[in-house]
């Protein structure tokens, strides 16, 4: 994690493009890519993920300047990201293959510019701006979505199919954008946390770490011991409580209705559970910069007898699930992500270890009390759903670990503070942590003692493009799988 | 197998709302004004820093009050006044207007029950056939988990008769979550549109009611209320099952008078399902 005054332009436009692909060659992942309103024009961020932790590049686009050579063709994770710069700033990553609004179709002269000090009141998607689709012989487009059958997130799929194969796959973020880093600004960072808390719901206390360790970071504090137990014993409820809701939704999806009770029982003790600790099913206001408010409300004995049951309970479920054969054959080569295309996305979480990935933010770039407790990593390398299956089940066992190691920790630290004092300085930090759905990365920046800007990248974002890789095929029934072994939050990748 | 393991812990459902539930009892729900001495004063400036959503504000003489449609339930004022402010708790939190959620209320019965009166005669005739559609209008997801843990055996609304939908053209009820982005304006008005009369309207969350703290925001509403006309308001970030059932039951005028939430319902014959 790193700390520094401002924007430090350690590249320029023209080579930040060498400067990013040098470093992806000797081993780098591209982990963000972003830009910042700033008087003296659009300051570009690349982040990169690399063995010595993450680098940050900043490169400016003078004032009046307004397109730039573009990252894409060289860096194909860079699809997304500047189909954001330019939906959000209006420049131009000249030579990208297909910049159509994502985020945020608009004609308008009035655009978000995150950074820039107030902001349109509001905007509204104009779809006329949208491209019509452009079909080859016998192909249609099957609009899935905004609104879709059952209780989901609001996201649109475009599947191009001449039947039943799906050749091609669109997706249209823009629904349920929500503006989420403008509203970070201005805000105390106090403040800013509960909206990091809701950036993403289903990832909450993964976003309110990565959130209040930058601002730590700049403040120069340091998290009681405590703190940092407690932490990790809700980020950790939080992947059981996301996994099992993968679980869910895959046995929903091949008709086992006795395995989709079962584990939506499990899934709900595991929300039950976090509320008995803090008072809300998804640890919302527990963390905060300096620490944590307040103790668990159970005793450690208390958690660790919840947690023994809990996992007694649902290890028999598991393996009779995962001897499930007709369950197995929807997911054994359905969707498959390459390892080589995972590699050059750098996917991160379990999409990204199902293919081979090894990268776990809790164990390469540890936070919190994840470094003295010791995290394994699964990996598999078929790259499936199935794959993306085992991956979690291997991480629910880990999980569980981790929360009976806290827990016996908690028992025996002597109690002290949970919350250091925080004294909010001005400057600029990046820090992470690895949700359920993989690392989310924050840029935080402060001045005047007030957030001026947040970069907040979930892995929703950087991982649902991958959709477009996996079809290779697969029919439309797959889509179902495919989509809840991603196991991604829209609300996270809207923004 | 299977058919064995799902009777190996016997029945898990709630028998909620016919019998109490501990769980439900104790759920938390939104900040709310402590009843004591007037003293409890707290000054204009003091206010501004207990809530980072505004939901507190002062009544004419100056004793605090919350906008529980506001609050997202991050626990500032109540770690910061304990005397003045504590948490709601128990599922019947939900009301039939947007200002029923300012507490203490403001708001005479009477006006109250004529509400209540007009929408149990809309929704006289679901009786015990209800279908529900959910549409996100910029969630932050975890709404639509607590709508989906309403199908898992522990909460079991199918055996209250209710069941999700996939067509807004079979659907009674619309549950709504999210401040009302902008990009789902529109598909948002279509679906309730689609819908047959007589229907209903339910704002689930914080978000939905009064924008939490997304908003204001350029991509969003403040409450999905700007976009379709909301019957039943209920605040939470997210709410929890049981209140998502008890507003549910609310706008059916099926929740039993003994857990009900005001006076209303003992308004004689016409209440309850024939």
């Amino acid at each position: 994690m790193t700390a520094a005054a401002d924007y430090e332009l350690t590249a320029s436009v023209d080579d930040l493009r060498d400067r990013v692909t040098a470093q992806i060659d000797a081993g780098g992942r591209l982990a963000d890519l972003f830009g910042t309103a700033h008087d003296a024009g659009l300051v570009i961020t690349a982040q990169l993920a690399g063995p010595d932790g993450m680098t940050t590049l900043d490169a400016l686009l003078p004032a009046g300047q307004r397109s730039y050579p573009s990252l894409t063709p060289l860096v194909g994770s860079a699809f997304w990201y500047e189909r954001e710069i330019h939906d959000l700033f209006g420049v131009v990553p000249a030579g990208h293959p297909r910049l159509e609004p994502l985020m945020l179709p608009t004609n308008g002269p009035d655009l978000p510019m995150p950074g820039r000090d107030g902001g349109p009141a509001r905007i509204d998607p104009d779809p006329r701006v949208l491209p019509s689709h452009v079909v080859g012989p016998g192909l249609f487009t099957i609009p899935h979505g905004p609104v879709r059958s059952g209780v989901t997130e609001s996201i649109e799929y475009l599947v191009e199919t001449p039947g039943e194969d799906i050749p091609h796959l669109n997706m249209r973020l823009f629904y349920k954008h929500r503006g989420v880093e403008k509203r970070f600004e201005g805000m105390e960072p106090a403040d800013g946390v509960l909206l990091a808390e809701r950036a993403e719901g289903v990832a909450t206390v993964a976003h309110a770490i990565a959130f209040c360790q930058a601002v730590e970071l700049i403040a120069g504090t340091a998290v009681p011991w405590p703190a940092a137990l407690i932490r990790t014993l809700h980020a950790e409820l939080e992947r059981l409580a996301c996994h099992l809701d993968v679980i869910v939704r895959l046995a929903d999806g091949a008709g086992l209705s006795v395995a989709t009770a079962r584990f939506g029982w499990h899934k709900e003790r595991v929300l039950r559970l976090a509320g008995q600790l803090s008072g809300s099913r998804f640890g919302r206001g527990v963390v905060v910069p300096g620490g944590v408010t307040a103790a668990p409300q159970l005793e450690p004995s208390e958690i660790l007898a919840a947690a023994r049951e809990l996992e007694r309970q649902l290890s028999a479920d598991v393996r009779l699930l995962m001897g499930t054969a007709s369950f197995l054959d929807r997911l054994r080569r359905t969707g498959p992500l390459l390892p080589a295309r995972a590699v050059a996305h750098g996917a991160v979480g379990p999409i990204g270890r199902a293919s081979g990935g090894v990268d776990d933010a809790r164990q390469s770039r540890p936070y919190a009390a994840y470094g003295s407790l010791g995290t394994t990593v699964s990996s598999r390398d078929d790259g499936d759903a199935l794959a993306r299956l085992e991956v979690r089940i291997d991480e629910i066992a880990s999980s569980f670990h981790l929360i009976r190691q806290a827990a016996d920790e908690l028992d025996e630290v002597a109690s002290g503070p949970l919350q250091a004092e925080c004294t909010i300085a001005d400057g600029r930090a990046t820090s992470w942590a690895e949700a359920p759905q993989g690392e989310v990365l924050y840029d935080v920046r402060i001045a005047g003692g007030v957030i001026t800007r947040c970069r907040s990248r979930s892995a929703s974002f950087h991982n649902l493009v991958l959709m477009h890789e996996v079809f290779a095929g697969d029919i439309l029934t797959d889509f179902p799988f495919i989509e809840a072994s991603f196991g991604l939050s829209v609300a996270g990748a809207a923004g | 197998m299977w058919a064995l393991r799902g009777l190996r812990d016997g029945i898990l459902t709630t028998r909620w709302p016919a019998r109490p539930d501990q769980y439900a009892a104790a759920t938390r729900g939104p900040a709310t004004v402590l009843a004591g001495p007037a003293s409890d004063q707290v000054s204009g400036a003091e206010l501004a820093g207990l809530c980072p959503v505004g939901a507190i504000s002062a009544d004419q003489s100056e004793r605090p009050r919350v906008d529980q449609g506001r609050c997202i339930l991050c626990g500032r004022c109540v770690q910061l006044r304990p005397d003045v402010f504590g948490w709601s708790a128990g599922p019947d939190r939900a009301a039939l207007t947007r200002n029923g959620l300012v507490v203490p209320a403001e708001e005479s019965p009477e006006s109250v029950a004529a509400i209540a009166e007009a929408l149990r005669t809309r929704t006289r005739a679901l009786r015990r056939s209800v279908h529900l559609r959910h549409v996100d209008a910029g969630s932050d997801g975890s709404e639509e988990w607590e709508i989906m843990a309403l199908l898992n055996p522990v909460y079991d609304i199918h055996r209250l008769g209710m069941f999700f939908t996939a067509s807004p053209r079979h659907a009674d009820i619309l549950m709504v979550t999210g401040a009302g982005a902008n990009g789902m304006a529109d598909s948002l008005r279509e679906t309730y549109e689609a819908m047959p009369s007589p229907k209903v309207v339910i704002a689930v969350g914080s978000d939905a009611v009064g924008g939490g703290i997304i908003s204001p925001s350029y991509a969003t509403s403040s409450g999905v209320g700007a976009i379709v006309p909301v019957d039943v308001w209920l605040p939470g970030s997210p709410p929890s099952p049981f209140a998502i059932l008890a507003a549910l039951l609310l706008a059916l005028d099926r929740l039993p008078a003994a857990t009900g939430p005001t006076p209303v319902r003992s308004g004689g014959a016409a209440g309850g399902l024939r």
